[in-house]
């Protein structure tokens, strides 16, 4: 039995497909409420497992709870509750975005003034309550990912999984994805977010859960985990003419690395470098324009929890 | 899952490829205008009695056009990224079988009440058994819609390749079943094989319903069909279960 506080509970999960193990015997539970990230590398089974929780696809071995619903035993029941955005969970390009919203509706049960109403809410808040009559072949992708989140929503779910998400979105419909994803957080909803997006995860998620070849290689809150993996910090520097990143060589930068027209310095002794930095700038004529100093990254303690296999 | 729901789910799914698949050109092909054609090389221009041979005919319609939906509907969804979304709705493999076989049943029906409409007023032929007639439409469609259905289960997420690999199981049958040659000149191995075919159940139960003849007892035609469906949708069942992840 799930614990009251726990949206989601797994437990002792495994799927194998022939001899390649997706999901090796993995535990970990969400808090109701929560926006909980589930990173990791292609192949290391987060989708697997995303349908697995979603009762798309069946464990080998494990336990699933939902809301305290066993997935395995009432499936349905299970799936009542839930919203799923899926990794290629396209919508029907031949139906109309209204239409979509009305077929997912009435899988749920929804009396047909409910799915009108919820239809014009939910499609106005994500700007295409005027596209609602057209086709979603003619649809940018943007707008079809929006009608992919709508679908997911109008159930009003307890719990939202969403895979992938914002993957190579335009900003304003990203945008409106996030907001959406924090408008149905607030409203209670408890969020599963997969993403390869690991800046989105640093901002969006109260814990984060990175897997590595179908095992769990961290579960912890997301400044933890950098704090705990990466005691680099960098700064972020920009000139008023371009400067060779050789020529900022000091003791007390680790690495450079040239991102458009900043240079990112690495190093463990901020101050030093600052001071060194402006030095260097004062005596070669150089402008600085910009000059901002960045904690380690998750970025950083994802690639060392999942690099080279170690 | 309660009854009520599964029901639901069954009729959403219909519903949802009734308005999808319906025109899409596989169905029309496969479904349409291959009978069309067969009737057309067959039938026309030759010295024989039309009325003779509408049974055959209609039984053919009904065949092609309900197994033509479901081979479509699975790789369809597959290949267009939408079958994990309809998966993760609260429904399971079984209620999406039966939409799709609904879907069948329901376009095959359809369509064969036009060609026999057509048929009784152009062919001067008539129905001497109404409810016999109705009740051997409706199980043929669902015979030949899951069919359909379990013709879908195969891993493939090409619709093209689904689409052969059924014409190369369905054309066979109707040469064996009574539709060009009739059932009672049918001898040797060639009428054993014809028993392997639901086709053969149900033009003798369409030549009991017109021509008020039939070469088998009509409560083995009709028992075949029901068997016959079943195995359909028990097999279906576990294919597209087994298959399911193939092609996600």
């Amino acid at each position: 039995m799930s614990d009251d506080k726990d949206a989601l509970r797994a437990s002792n999960l495994m799927k194998t497909f022939g001899s390649i193990i997706a999901v090796d015997d993995i535990s970990f539970s969400v808090g109701k409420g929560e926006i909980f990230g589930f990173l990791g590398p292609n192949g290391a089974g987060k989708t697997t497992t995303v349908r697995m929780l979603t009762g798309i696809l069946r464990p080998d071995r494990g336990n699933i709870s939902i809301g305290g619903i066993d997935m395995e035993k009432e499936p349905i029941q299970a799936k009542m509750g839930i919203g799923v955005v899926p990794e290629v969970g396209n919508v029907y390009v031949d139906l109309t975005a209204g239409q979509n919203l009305s077929l997912t509706g009435r899988y749920y049960g929804l009396p047909k003034n409910i799915i009108e109403i919820k239809t014009e809410d939910i499609l106005t808040r994500l700007g295409l309550y005027d596209r609602r009559n057209d086709l979603v072949r003619t649809f940018s992708k943007g707008m079809k990912q929006r009608i992919s989140i709508a679908c997911a929503i109008i159930n009003d779910p307890h719990f939202l999984f969403l895979d992938e998400p914002t993957e190579g979105l335009d900003v304003q419909s990203k945008r409106l994805i996030v907001n959406t994803i924090y408008g149905m957080n607030k409203k209670g909803c408890t969020i599963f977010l997969t993403t390869h997006n690991i800046e989105d995860a640093s901002k969006l998620c109260q814990r984060v859960c990175i897997i590595n070849k179908g095992k769990i290689v961290a579960i912890d809150r997301p400044e933890k985990l950098k704090s705990t993996f990466d005691k680099t910090q960098s700064i972020d520097v920009s000139f008023d003419h371009k400067v060779d990143a050789a020529m900022l060589a000091h003791g007390s930068i680790s690495k450079v690395e040239v991102l458009g027209d900043n240079l990112r310095l690495f190093t463990n002794n901020p101050d030093g470098t600052i001071k060194y930095v402006a030095a260097w700038a004062q005596e070669n004529c150089v402008q600085i324009t910009s000059l901002t100093t960045g904690g380690p990254s998750l970025e950083e303690a994802f690639v060392q929890l999942t690099g080279d296999g170690k | 899952m309660s009854l009520s729901i599964f029901a639901r789910g069954v009729l959403v799914t219909a519903d949802k490829n009734a308005k999808i698949y319906y025109k899409k050109p596989p169905v029309i092909i496969f479904g349409l205008l291959f009978p069309l054609f067969m009737f057309i090389s067959f039938y026309l221009g030759r010295k024989i009695d039309l009325a003779t041979f509408f049974p055959g005919f209609l039984g053919m319609t009904l065949f092609f056009t309900a197994s033509s939906v479901g081979p479509l509907i699975t790789p369809w969804e597959k290949m267009a990224g939408t079958y994990e979304r309809l998966l993760s709705y609260p429904v399971t493999v079984g209620t999406i079988i039966m939409g799709d076989a609904l879907a069948g049943l329901i376009f095959g029906c359809a369509l064969s009440t036009i060609v026999l409409a057509a048929g009784l007023i152009f062919l001067n032929t008539a129905v001497v058994n109404v409810a016999l007639g109705v009740v051997a439409m409706l199980l043929g469609g669902a015979c030949f819609s899951t069919l359909g259905v379990l013709l879908a289960s195969s891993s493939s997420r090409t619709p093209s390749n689904v689409m052969m690999l059924s014409s190369l199981v369905r054309f066979p049958l109707i040469f064996v079943s009574g539709v060009f040659v009739p059932l009672q000149e049918l001898e040797g191995t060639v009428l054993a094989v014809s028993y392997v075919s639901p086709l053969t159940y149900l033009v003798d139960l369409f030549n009991a319903c017109m021509n008020g003849n039939s070469v088998l007892p009509l409560w083995l035609d009709l028992l075949a069909l029901l068997l016959f469906t079943c195995v359909f949708l028990i097999v279906a069942n576990q294919l597209h279960k087994k298959n399911l992840a193939r092609g996600l």
